[in-house]
């Protein structure tokens, strides 16, 4: 029976990579610019699935504009200047339509200049430090305004946290999402003594130290959390750390911005009960559009274990937002779908609905979560209604006054409210 | 319907219930209470006033509710929302009755709702449970109970606590109320002065994290006697928990130390002694942590133990691959060093991309023992990790073994005979491409066993390799090329100085400090610490 499936499977892979380049020129091309190898394979490769999955459920309701969507898969190979060069081979070679791709913030840095060259179009999906609003790119992860702000928040009005440990990989969205939340935290009358700022490399490994300080950090008789931007990889180690050292989620509290359920499958998470996360997506969110789609995955994928994550629901109303801009512009023109993105409404799995914003940057519900011994989160709590999504931070002074808006009259990423003027930089 | 059927008859059988007594430790409770029922249909902003309710309504009778509780196990029936506890993990989950502990072989995941649990309520339910084991039979159990209630001293809990002072046996249990009443004194405003500094005074030696945050508390008080004494008793706590406090960092030195050492003793053979550049090291360490993963799936049922039958196996997995890769391209390759690095660095990419292929670019995962996993807990600020502990011991161990098998075995000898000069050892008759075989197997078969160890430590993923490579290279070097003790010293010189600079600089700048430190003694000492002489060394 396993053989079976398992040569079913075989057989249908074999038959959709053959059958790809064989399709007639007639096909709306995506493209999908995701990591399939190198150390973000673990996170990009669950994407290009999604994409892919979302392309077949969308030949099945019989394609775009009459034509079937074909998916370009290429590997960047988590590779920062290979993502611009494959963004190049995409746009000219391939000539796709729409490419969905990126993970970490380096590598859509890297495709931007060529995406904007070739006035391409672009879709993120993943959680980021925000600063940025490019025409050809449409933000559907959440900006620092959707997820840390309201974490910080909750920890402050739900548990009483007084004292901050702002702890994260030594990189450019941990960087700028811990400047963001020192100048929001200082906003709101925290002393400078009680923040500790603490920054680790890419796959640090080994804790001891820095958990043993955050342990005494938190023993000054006031009620201490940890706001994580550790990437990854790293958290494993993290959370065995503080399991071994002894404090528990009610003493110290982490509240992690990147750690979902894709993360946690791979972990044994008794340790981790109890540990917090802020995202606009669980799958343990009960409502009918989420069964659906992690039926579907489940199927897809032939893993009934597989888990779904927050990306992959922002490549979902990703695509979905795109598949509805393209029927209402009636073409692919790049130009057009963009002028018809801002404004396209699409259902969230958890329930309401997201809206593409004039910044390209969508409105969504936040929720905080609590790990389970499942490695399912569960949810805590979450904002009344939806947030939108900020490009430009209210609390650092270099971009309090800028706003992005794609409409006429203002047609600008960067624009200053207070000059009045554009800055010209592209993105 | 069998189960619902069972549940009815049970809350029939026990109405007419007994008040539990807490000595036989056997609880009996009223499973019909209407207060239970409000467990499945309150919000979980209200529950913490149902804890106490139930607290005041069943005492120690509810003491396995409170843990089902705080474990995250308490589910109801949606049917007929009576209480149900969840047993094992993962896929082989079933449920007992609440209270009774019937099993409902019957009852199926979809038909039951978990009682949720957050972080406020998971302490309430400490403390409710603190409260009831105030008066158990465990000595160690009260003491716990104790300290737990320190951060949450009030005027109920030090009634009680007082009465319990007169009656207590046990010195430690004893002097643990004693700090908790004196804690309390000591913040009392309604209490004299001298009262209040007595209570001080006899704070000063305790290292309790919460008598710390209480001091911290009175150093503002509007007594000003009060507010003095509390600053002096803390500069005293503070001056032991700063010594123990180097204690500690020792140990994370150390640990760090262990680590390294295991990664690059089996380089200090490929490298140190065979002389070849093997980038594919870190590769034989990843294969030795999926070797790890692989056992333990295939013994799911005995993880305990999966630890000895992984050792051997990832010495047999990563040396056969060493081997194998010794066979098929290094001994090609003699003598052309640039070759060499660049086609075993060609493995070490292929090695990887295999694996993930194999096993997906997901990390794996790898549990720990329960002999491994907690802390030995010395005093309230020094507790040492037990996992660090084992594998800083294991790591000398490993380290011993090879010492001893390069000294006194015949393999040994010819291991060096080649490595010194391998056309006289070649004359001797010594079969020169078979030790070559034999070493790499070695020296891979140790790294192998040092995936086991890191397995318990880090990510059990493709990148496993790379993270270590360097290090293990830097280790080699610092440590003298060919030296094994230089590689034990020079692990446990850079662990110990890391550690040490870490706090200061923060880990980023740390490990930069550590390289130009070891790029300055290169200037200085080219062949490293412990220098070959003789005629070793040409």
């Amino acid at each position: 029976m396993k053989i079976k499936t398992l040569a079913s499977a075989i057989a249908l892979s074999g038959a959709t990579l053959i059958a790809l380049p064989s399709m007639a020129a007639d096909t709306i091309k995506v493209g999908v610019l995701h990591s399939l190898s190198g150390t973000m394979a673990i996170s990009e490769t669950t994407l290009k699935d999604t994409v892919l999955m979302m392309v077949e459920e969308q030949n099945k309701k019989g394609g775009l504009l009459g034509k079937k969507l074909e998916a370009v898969v290429v590997d960047p190979a988590s590779n920062w200047p290979l993502f611009a060069e494959k963004t190049r081979e995409l746009l000219t070679e391939e000539e796709v339509d729409v490419i969905f791709g990126c993970w970490t913030s380096v590598s859509r840095k890297s495709v931007l200049p060529v995406i904007e060259e070739l006035n391409g179009l672009m879709f993120y999906p993943v959680q980021y430090e925000g600063e940025e609003s490019s025409k050809n790119v449409f933000y559907t992860g959440a900006a620092p305004n959707q997820q840390a702000i309201p974490a910080v928040n909750y920890l402050k009005d739900e548990l009483g946290v007084e004292r901050w440990v702002l702890a994260g990989t030594d990189y450019v969205y941990p960087r700028t999402t811990n400047k963001i939340l020192e100048a929001y935290l200082k906003d709101m009358g925290v002393a400078e003594e009680d923040i500790m700022i603490n920054y680790t490399p890419f796959g640090h490994s080994d804790w001891q130290s820095i958990v043993s300080d955050i342990n005494k950090f938190g023993s000054a008789g006031k009620k201490t959390a940890v706001v994580s931007t550790i990437n990854g990889d790293a958290n494993v180690p993290f959370y065995k750390e503080l399991g071994n050292q002894g404090i528990s989620s009610e003493d110290i509290p982490v509240v992690a911005f990147s750690v979902g359920e894709e993360e946690l499958s791979g972990l044994d998470t008794t340790p981790l009960v109890g540990h917090l996360a802020a995202w606009n997506y669980f799958q343990s969110v009960e409502t009918e559009e989420n069964e659906e789609f992690i039926t579907q995955w489940k199927a897809f994928t032939k893993n009934p274990d597989r888990v779904t994550n927050d990306p992959m629901e922002a490549t979902f109303i990703g695509f979905n937002m795109w598949a509805n801009a393209v029927k209402d512009a009636g073409t692919t023109d790049v130009d057009a779908v963009e002028q018809a993105m801002i404004g396209q409404e699409t259902p969230n799995l958890t329930g309401g609905v997201a809206v593409m914003n004039k910044n390209h940057h969508l409105s969504k519900p936040v929720l905080i979560g609590e790990i389970q011994d499942d490695g399912q989160f569960e949810t805590v709590w979450e904002t009344d209604g939806v947030v939108a999504g900020d490009a430009w931070s209210d609390f650092l002074p270099g971009s309090k006054d800028l706003i992005a808006d794609w409409t006429d009259p203002v047609k600008c990423g960067n624009y200053n409210t207070e000059t009045k003027a554009c800055s010209g930089q592209n993105y | 319907m069998n189960a619902i059927l069972t549940l009815c008859l049970l809350i029939g059988a026990l109405l007419p219930f007994s008040v539990a007594h807490a000595a036989t430790g056997e609880a009996t409770v009223q499973s019909g209470s209407p207060m239970l029922l409000e467990l499945t249909k309150t919000k979980l902003s209200k529950m913490p006033a149902v804890v106490e309710k139930l607290e005041a309504e069943g005492g120690d009778a509810y003491l396995p509710l409170f843990r089902t509780w705080l474990a995250g196990n308490l589910y109801y029936v949606k049917s007929n929302r009576s209480l149900v506890e969840k047993m094992g993990s993962g896929k082989q989950v079933t449920f007992q009755a609440m209270f009774s502990g019937d099993p409902m072989p019957d009852l199926k995941k979809k038909q039951v709702k978990k009682v949720k649990v957050n972080n406020k309520l998971r302490g309430k339910l400490r403390s409710v449970i603190a409260r009831i084991q105030l008066t158990s039979e465990d000595s160690s159990v009260r003491e716990a109970a104790v300290r737990e209630l320190l951060a949450k001293l009030d005027k109920n809990v030090i009634g009680i606590l007082e009465g319990l002072h007169v009656k207590e046996q046990n010195l430690d249990v004893k002097a643990m109320i004693a700090t908790a009443l004196s804690l309390y004194a000591a913040s009392d405003k309604s209490n004299s002065q001298s009262v209040r500094l007595s209570a001080i005074e006899d704070l000063s030696d305790s290292l309790e994290n919460d008598v710390r945050n209480g001091l911290t508390k009175l150093t503002n008080d509007s007594n000003k006697a009060v507010a003095a004494a509390a600053d002096e008793a803390l500069v005293s706590i503070n001056q032991r928990v700063e010594r123990y406090a180097l204690v500690d960092q020792l140990f994370f030195g150390l640990s760090l130390g262990s680590v390294l050492l295991l990664a690059s003793i089996g380089l200090a053979i490929t490298f140190g002694v065979m002389g070849v550049i093997n980038m594919a090291h870190g590769e034989m360490i990843m294969l030795g942590a999926y070797t790890t993963y692989v056992v333990q799936l295939m013994m799911p049922n005995h993880i305990d133990y999966s630890i000895w039958v992984a050792i051997p196996a990832a010495f047999l997995v990563s040396g056969l691959m060493g081997v194998l890769i010794e066979r098929l391209v290094i001994c090609r390759l003699h003598g052309r060093p640039l070759e060499t690095l660049l086609a075993t660095f060609g493995i070490s990419l292929i090695l990887q991309q295999l694996v993930r292929t194999i096993f997906s670019p997901l990390n794996r995962q790898v549990s720990t023992p329960t002999w491994m996993s907690g802390s030995l807990e010395i005093n309230p600020v020094l507790s040492l990790t037990l996992n660090r502990l084992y594998i800083l011991a294991f790591a000398l161990l490993v380290f011993m073994a090879l010492v001893l098998l390069l000294k006194k075995s015949s393999l040994g000898l010819n291991v060096r005979a080649v490595s010194q000069n391998r056309n006289m050892a070649k004359a001797m008759g010594v079969k020169t491409e078979w030790v070559d075989a034999m070493t790499f197997g070695l020296g891979s078969g140790i790294a192998g066993i040092a995936g086991v160890a890191l397995s318990q430590l880090t990510n059990v993923g493709p990148n496993l390799g790379q993270s270590y490579i360097i290090d293990s290279f830097m280790v080699v070097v610092f440590g003298g090329v060919g030296n094994l003790m230089g590689t034990l010293v020079a692990a446990f010189t850079l662990g110990i100085a890391n550690k040490f600079l870490e706090p200061t600089t923060g880990a980023v700048l740390a490990a930069i400090l550590v390289l130009v430190f070891i790029i300055l003694f290169i200037q200085k000492r080219p062949k490293g610490l412990f220098p070959q002489k003789g005629r070793a060394a040409e």
